[in-house]
């Protein structure tokens, strides 16, 4: 029942959508009704159109998401660990954490062309950094008197590095991966809206363009959807990983 | 900065009258502490202290006398620059689970429950894996944790943080406790059981123990010998012998007791006095 209520909202504008469609308060080829929305989605299901794309896209998104994590975590906690490291690579983060990172498309699509790489490659640079950030301020937040304790019951520094700085450095570091994983939906969807042969953005842009408005909404409310569950689905991983926090 | 070498030895070894060689060997330590901002600071003046194997030593002094500085020097966590401290006749370089530790703030890792901190230590040591559980087990018997084995620490008391962390330690069986201030987060209430805790578990695992704290009835209550400590500069004005028959219940009320508390708390007071005069 709490739940009902609280999705309530979005049953609403659902309602409001379709009424606002049906009674033709606004023009149908700017917003068709959700009823016909419903049908183009099943429709694009049953074709393998939606599903054929939608691989596509989360292969490039997980495949991005998953290089930044694990590339960005690293940096981000090397910083933290070396100061070579940090007085190395800081000034680099500062610069290129302001920059729009869609700025990259073009780049990306000169570098690796107009396929999978360059996708890949532009979810990469956007969604390291906050992953690297978060990394860097939990390692550097953990606790002089852990590390001490590791040490004397006979940690050596790699182990410690791996024992203590780094469940230190995961609430910060799950925060930063939360935040790329909203910025590789964006990334990708933009990315493919300007040069790609298959994904969801290419979807939007393809249907959009031959005026197919039914089919382009489902294909909107689909990436929504997905991103709205890729989050809670990350948040509850998130609940569950840092249980220990009370 | 003259070199503090060049001293006289003011403090040299006059109370080391032990028959036997010392297991911790202090000579002539100086610290200095160097803030990331600000001037350096002389943290430690050529402090000389022997402690023999199983002694109980106390050291005593006001808030930034350096006891603390002096107990991470030992542990290995600090380097040492100027003198040297030897442990079983080898100059101390890094920390190692011959010398366990026990801070005032319990230092637990809090994503690791009762069980998995108290087993960290054990694994680090190599021990098999039943063996460890069955150890860990028996620490958290010592220590009347039972039934709060898979509590995370955020789950427990202050005092319950700093049995698991007392068993913890104790685990892997170090020659030598470190123990800085461990009492000192707690209440009145739970402090009292568990200095008794404390004892009881000493006698029962004999070990060395350099117990650092700012409360005079504490460490004469625990320790064999009190080092009481001056001021900033730390140094260590005098060594103060304090052994009594702990196990008598009647002990706080004890003439001699009595007696020795304000004795120490007298050499004590002018320091305290001082260190809140620098601070202002």
């Amino acid at each position: 029942m709490k739940q009902f209520i609280r999705y309530l909202p979005l049953l609403l504008l659902a309602l409001g959508w379709e009424l606002a469609a049906r009674l033709e308060l606004v023009s149908t080829t700017a917003l068709p009704p959700l009823s016909e929305v419903v049908v183009a989605w099943i429709d694009m299901i049953k074709t393998g159109e939606l599903v054929t794309n939608g691989l596509a896209s989360l292969y490039r998104a997980g495949a991005g998401l998953g290089l930044s994590i694990v590339i960005g975590g690293v940096l981000g906690i090397a910083m933290a660990w070396s100061k070579p490291v940090n007085v190395l690579v800081a000034p680099l983060v500062e610069m290129f954490y302001p920059l729009p990172k869609s700025a990259l498309i073009p780049v990306t699509v000169i570098w690796l062309g107009f396929g999978d790489g360059s996708k890949i490659l532009l979810i990469f640079l956007g969604c390291m950094l906050p992953v690297t950030i978060g990394a860097f301020n939990g390692a550097r937040s953990s606790e002089q008197v852990l590390v001490w304790s590791a040490r004397s019951m006979g940690a050596h520094k790699l182990r410690m590095l791996w024992d203590v700085v780094v469940p230190s450095a995961m609430p910060e570091l799950l925060n930063g991966i939360r935040t790329a994983l909203a910025l590789s939906f964006i990334l990708l969807v933009s990315s493919e809206l300007i040069v790609a042969q298959m994904g969801f953005g290419y979807l939007i842009g393809y249907l959009g363009a031959n005026g197919n408005y039914d089919a382009m909404y489902a294909v909107v409310l689909t990436v929504a959807f997905l991103g709205f569950a890729a989050d809670r689905i990350y948040l509850l991983i998130t609940k569950r990983t840092l249980a220990w926090r009370e | 900065m003259k070199a503090p070498l060049d001293r006289s030895r003011r403090l040299g070894r006059v109370h080391a009258t032990m028959s036997v060689p010392a297991q911790i060997v202090v000579d002539q330590v100086s610290h200095l502490y160097r803030p990331p901002r600000g001037r350096e600071v002389l943290a430690l003046d050529q402090v000389s202290l022997d402690v023999a194997n199983r002694e109980f030593v106390a050291l005593l002094g006001p808030s930034g006398c350096g006891k603390s500085t002096l107990l991470y020097l030992i542990g290995g966590f600090l380097p040492v620059e100027t003198g040297a401290i030897l442990v079983d006749g080898k100059p101390v370089a890094a920390p190692g689970p011959d010398r366990g530790i026990v801070f005032q703030h319990f230092a637990l890792f809090p994503w690791k429950t009762v069980r998995g901190n108290i087993l960290y230590g054990l694994e680090r040591q190599g021990m098999p894996k039943d063996e460890r559980e069955q150890r860990a087990l028996d620490f958290i018997e010592l220590v009347g944790l039972n039934g709060f084995e898979d509590s995370y620490p955020s789950q427990l008391s202050g005092g319950m943080k700093q049995r698991t962390a007392i068993a913890r330690t104790l685990a892997f069986d170090p020659k030598i406790l470190l123990m800085d201030e461990p009492f000192g987060a707690l209440d009145a209430q739970t402090r009292g059981l568990m200095q008794a805790e404390l004892l009881r578990i000493w006698q029962r695992t004999p070990k060395t123990v350099i117990f650092v704290t700012h409360d005079v009835q504490e460490a004469v209550y625990l320790a064999d010998r009190v080092a009481v400590m001056s001021a900033r500069p730390g140094r260590i004005k005098t060594i103060v012998d304090t052994k009594f028959d702990k196990n008598d219940p009647a002990i706080f009320k004890a003439k001699a007791f009595v007696e020795k508390v304000d004795e120490i708390w007298n050499l004590v007071k002018d320091e305290a006095i001082k260190a809140q005069g620098k601070r202002t």
